[in-house]
């Protein structure tokens, strides 16, 4: 009964349905190459989830956090080239500053200002990439100029498998980087005061100050780890497509948005977990990759996560039609 | 004239932002023309504003009509979009390419249009239906159908571009009326109507009044739900009518035309006294707004400035004015 | 125990140029029950605002423990041991019982590490001091009312507090829960923590407390033991006046006049059963109940705001359908419901608007309000409400409490309203204000022969207004008393016997 009543299990439940479902009418979709790749793309979109699911718990809202990964993303490769930097990790540290930088932002104006995130966001998003394109540049970062170390690194893989073929089909790395992100952030929401307070401030701001919450360390902290995330999935995400372009991430916010609430996670805030998000990311991606798989037209995709949005959220007014009488 | 100055005053006393919004418009006239007095100051320059300005301001106002009960309308552009499209395709079916190019079809644009109109209402009722009905919140709901509005178009264009509409169509966006742009004269219709709409009938005085208070509205026998739903089948009609506007200038329809247009009907909207929890805005003011934007952006283009530092300068604007109301409101 | 606990001298706190506390001094002895009693808007919640630290006074002193405190911040306030409970609870609703309980204590330790095996061990141990039944892993939001509010109490007692005020704590509780309250109230008083217990109802001050503070207009008018106090003396503090013996007198019209409403075997399962009724033209009727009797679902139900209801409702002798609002205002009749600043009000909106609300439709062609005719009908209502303002496009909110509730009577007026029904007319309302909406009540039953259904907490309010007043009691309606022979004692008194 109360197992029925978590939305992970519900979500479990739905997306195993569906993963059966798929592979009867395509038995391509449980090819060990198939699954590899679904997890792969599962890295940045589920990294740049985790951000927006901070925020969502919060009671906010961010559409910035694309334009954030693209600076930083685009700044750092961009820094190394003109210093000729060799190296993984600070590049890495670099991103995660820039995110975390622009994160501090919104954190401010909604600490200072009281004002609604989705406003305030579209202002940062705006102004983080109108500078980026118009100060910084809007040349591509191709191969032939990317820098060698991170592809690779990000080439890394867990396990390769070897097939009768003699082709080979690796699991990358980075899904554990996703992963380790994954439990770090959970285990900040579950066991640490800071992770509560989000809990806290999403259930109610009033309260949340009356039980003697910071909620100004509060919220700079959610805004300043979803930028950081941001940034650090963007540089990922460069990483392992050998390419930096200051264009990407175009439409990417309502692909993890769709995600984050298909996850369970409530817009109303004090609702959501990583495991549900988690599922969330898989099962968005697993839709638009069986589309891709089952060959229809990739033109279809929009219409179908704009009606994975609806439909998610449909169901969870539904299910909270009594919860706020 | 006695009466009319009179009038004027009374209007800025009662909503000084109409006020301040009057004083910006002349201080970036102002600044622009000392920046750069021979290119700002022609005619020319105004001119070609008059046929840039009313597609955002169109869909400003349909924002402002979403945001009157505390809503939110993401999905205009995606409406825009697809009832230019669908218009498009529609003109490729009935009038062939020969007849076209020669200007005919004259006829089929006036059904053009009303299908456009339509496509936009039926949008719009959608995102109503989700919000009252389902009671999907409005960011949500309209997030979605956007991206599905957006989705239609493209799997209907299959991505380029649809280009070739029929003359008359791209007078509506291009032409000349007694000396005046269309879409100029267009806009102005449709500002006085709405503001009309808004302040003068029950329709508009029952979306202000459920947007200050939605139960005591309920209490006071507004009907919320029908309300609210007809708001964004008007927000939808609106968006379509841009839309219109939009492919009758460039005489082409694409599914990612004017994505940047939705930050900056927000911050218009904002800009222009509109109160995104509800209640709260005027036409007058969005309007005003609208023109001191554009004013703006075509002032940092005469300077030679990027049309990526001016997304971040409507970015930059829009923060600028939640700062600025924060201590508007606290000082009252 | 009569060493004293809190002592405020002399506290005075001003709102833009409003005294809400007028030179007020109180007294809290240690481990007693104090009652403080006032009407909304009296100065109550500035009051507990004061002694929480949330507010800094303007002028007087308080002292804590014979200490005076100059600077009383609200974690200085925890910190000497003053609790409040809030109306609202200040729960998280997303969260577990035991993570409500223990966030405070957490907190307060500085911890930034949470141990989910101590966070219930804490909630066990705070459940169990109160003693109460309650599942520490169940979600707040999933609890009743009662429910919360002993979270709450739970909570507030974990930091072994010295005192607990607990602001208007019965007003969402059925008389049982309110039992159940009393007696846990007592065991805190027990073990020596001083209740500051803020109401505005007279019968469960004198059940509860030891002694009582009245204040009325931000100053205290009154102050003593208990035993010093009947509901009479109270109401007579509370509101300023004495009770006067005037009642309302009403005529039956003569003829064979169908009743303005009449109401049949109306039922809604869970809610109320059986109800039948029939108020004349001119009619003022009481209902009295305790919370929790059915009165606010019956209002409710005649206004089409409860669904699921059977039985047949007439309205001057035509048998009409109320399943939404729009019916029964079609059908004549209104609701000014209980809390008019959340139910009643357009806060941001004009009077005009305010006014107009419910009859814009009427006066609109095609839509199109006529406004030379919504400034007439807005203009005379202002005037026939004697509503004080230079003019109607003033923003309600500027309005006091008197005047608001006149303008949410005046929309109501406009509509023609045969069957007027009032849920707490003159809850926070000032004294001045509260006899001329009595008036224009009266006026409305007397010259416009409107019936009207009036439910209060304030049995001297029935008593003088209605000529009838009907009792209601687990659902049902179980007497019907003549004003004009009866008293609010026997009222009070019957009421009382429903505990």
């Amino acid at each position: 009964m109360t197992l029925f009543r978590r939305s992970e299990v519900v979500i479990a439940a739905i997306l195993f349905t569906a993963m059966i479902l798929i592979g009867l009418v395509n038995p391509a979709f449980w090819q060990v190459d198939n699954l590899f790749s679904l997890l792969r793309s599962n890295v940045v979109i589920g990294i740049m989830a985790l951000g927006v699911l901070l925020v969502m718990l919060s009671g906010g809202f961010d559409v910035s956090f694309p334009a954030f990964a693209v600076a930083a993303m685009y700044l750092t490769v961009h820094g190394m080239l003109l210093t000729g930097y060799v190296g993984v990790v600070l590049p890495f540290a670099v991103a995660i500053l820039i995110g975390a930088v622009c994160g501090s932002i919104n954190g401010f104006f909604v600490w200072k200002f009281k004002m609604i995130p989705l406003i305030v966001t579209l202002g940062t998003g705006a102004v983080v990439r109108g500078l980026l394109l118009g100060v910084v540049g809007t040349s591509m970062i191709n191969i032939d100029r990317f820098p060698p170390v991170l592809i690779d690194f990000a080439k890394a893989e867990v396990f390769t498998l070897t097939k009768a073929d003699g082709t080979h089909s690796g699991l990358t790395a980075m899904v554990l980087v996703y992963f380790a992100l994954a439990l770090g952030v959970h285990l900040m929401l579950r066991h640490t005061m800071i992770g509560r307070s989000i809990y806290a401030l999403g259930g109610g701001a009033e309260a949340a100050t009356r039980v003697g919450f910071d909620l100004k360390k509060t919220i700079f902290f959610i805004y300043c780890l979803a930028g950081a995330l941001a940034g650090f999935a963007g540089m990922l995400h460069c990483s392992m497509i050998w390419l930096a372009n200051p264009r990407d991430f175009v439409g990417t916010d309502l692909e993890v948005i769709a995600a984050v609430v298909l996850g369970g996670a409530s817009i109303f805030g004090g609702r959501g977990s990583v495991i549900g998000t988690m599922l969330g990311v898989f099962m968005l991606v697993m839709v638009k990759n069986s589309l891709i798989i089952m060959k229809v037209d990739t033109t279809w995709q929009l219409v179908v996560v704009g009606s994975i949005i609806v439909i998610a959220t449909a169901a969870s007014a539904w299910r909270d039609r009594g919860r706020k009488a | 004239m006695e009466k009319l100055g009179f009038d004027f005053r009374r209007l800025i006393g009662r909503d000084n932002n109409i006020g301040q919004l009057l004083v910006m418009v002349v201080l970036i006239i102002a600044v622009m023309s000392a920046l750069s007095p021979d290119k700002f100051l022609r005619y020319y320059n105004f001119e070609s504003l008059t046929y840039l300005f009313p597609e955002l301001g169109v869909l400003s106002i349909a924002m402002l009509v979403a945001m009157m009960t505390g809503g939110i309308d993401l999905s205009i552009i995606g409406v825009a979009n697809l009832s230019a499209i669908l218009a498009g395709l529609f003109f490729h079916q009935v009038i062939d390419r020969a007849a076209l190019s020669a200007g005919g079809g004259t006829g089929w644009v006036v059904v053009g249009v009303f299908m456009s109109i339509a496509i936009g209402a039926l949008a719009g009722a959608f995102n109503g239906f989700l919000i009252t009905r389902l009671r999907v919140t409005p960011i949500l709901a309209t997030l979605g159908s956007g991206q599905i509005y957006t989705g239609i178009a493209l799997v209907l264009t299959g991505g380029p571009a649809i280009v070739g509409f029929p003359e008359a169509w791209d007078y509506i966006g291009n032409g000349k009326l007694f000396g005046l742009a269309v879409p100029f004269l267009l806009f102005v219709a449709i500002a006085l109507g709405m503001a009309f709409l808004l302040t003068r009938t029950t329709f508009g005085v029952d979306l202000q009044l459920i947007g200050t208070n939605p139960k005591a509205a309920v209490y006071a026998g507004l009907d919320r739900a029908k309300m609210v739903f007809l708001s964004y089948v008007l927000t939808g009609t609106l968006a379509s009518i841009a839309g219109i506007m939009l492919s009758g200038r460039t005489n082409a329809a694409k599914s990612d035309y004017g994505t940047s247009y939705l930050l900056q009907a927000i911050l218009i909207a904002v800009l222009g006294g509109t109160n995104p929890a509800g209640g709260k805005g005027t036409v007058l003011g969005v309007s005003i707004a609208v023109v001191a934007l554009m004013l703006l952006s075509s002032g940092f283009q005469i300077l030679r400035f990027s049309n990526h530092l001016i997304d971040f300068i409507w970015g930059a604007f829009l923060l600028l004015v939640i700062v600025v109301n924060t201590y508007k409101n606290r000082t009252r | 125990m009569s060493d004293v606990f809190l002592d405020l001298r002399n506290v005075v706190k001003q709102f833009s140029g409003v005294r809400a506390l007028d030179d007020i001094s109180l007294t809290i002895r240690s481990g007693e029950i104090h009652c403080l009693a006032g009407e909304n808007g009296s100065g109550k919640s500035t009051l507990i605002k004061v002694i929480s630290g949330v507010y800094r006074p303007d002028a007087g002193s308080i002292a804590i423990d014979g200490r005076t405190v100059p600077h009383l911040t609200p974690i200085g306030a925890i910190r000497h041991g003053i609790q409040v409970i809030y109306q609202d609870f200040s729960l998280f609703g997303n969260l577990s019982v035991a993570e409500n309980l223990a966030l405070n204590t957490e907190l307060q330790e500085k911890r930034a590490l949470v141990n989910w095996k101590r966070v219930h061990a804490i909630a066990a141990t705070a459940l169990e001091r109160l003693g109460v039944d309650i599942d520490p892993a169940s979600e707040v939001d999933d609890l009743s009312t009662a429910g919360r509010q002993l979270v709450a109490i739970a909570r507030a007692l974990m930091s072994d507090p010295r005192l607990l005020i607990m602001d208007e704590p019965t007003t969402a509780l059925t008389r049982k829960e309110v039992e159940t309250l009393f007696r846990i109230v007592r065991d805190i008083q027990a073990r020596g923590i001083a209740v500051l217990f803020v109401s505005h109802k007279m019968r469960e001050m004198l059940e509860i407390s030891e002694r009582i503070s009245v204040i009325r207009n931000g100053r205290k008018v009154a102050e003593g033991p208990t035993s010093e106090f009947d509901e009479p003396k109270i109401v007579r503090h509370m509101t300023g006046h004495d009770i006067s013996s005037e009642t309302y007198h009403w005529q039956a019209p003569a003829g064979d006049v169908p009743p303005r409403l009449e109401v049949e075997k109306l039922t809604l399962p869970g809610k109320f059963e059986d109800l039948s009724l029939a108020l004349r033209p001119g009619e003022i009727v009481g209902l009295s109940g305790l919370l929790g009797s059915g009165r606010t679902e019956f209002a409710k139900a005649l206004f089409g705001l409860e669904s699921g209801c059977t039985g047949t409702v007439k309205v001057d002798g035509k048998p009409v359908v109320i399943d939404r609002v729009e019916t029964a205002i079609a059908a004549g009749i209104a609701y000014v419901p209980e809390d008019r600043l959340s139910e009643g009000l357009f806060l941001g909106q004009s009077i005009d608007r305010n006014i107009l609300a419910t009859t814009y439709a009427k006066i609109a062609t095609a839509t199109v309000i006529d406004r030379t005719k919504a400034a007439e009908l807005a203009a005379s209502s202002i005037r026939a409400m004697q509503i004080a303002t230079p003019s109607g496009e003033k923003p309600v909110g500027q309005l006091s409490g008197g005047n608001q509730q006149r303008v949410v009577l005046a929309r109501w007026l406009l509509t023609e309203a045969r069957v007027l029904v009032l849920n707490g007319p003159t809850v926070g309302v000032d004294v001045g204000s509260k006899a001329e909406i009595h008036k224009i009540i009266r006026r409305l039953a007397m010259e416009k022969d409107v019936a009207v259904l009036m439910i209060s907490d304030d049995i001297l309010e029935l008593v003088q207004n209605c000529n009838r007043i009907v009792v209601m009691h687990r659902g049902r309606f179980v007497e019907t008393l003549e004003t004009a022979e009866t008293s609010e004692h026997r009222v009070s008194d019957m009421l009382t016997s429903f505990r």
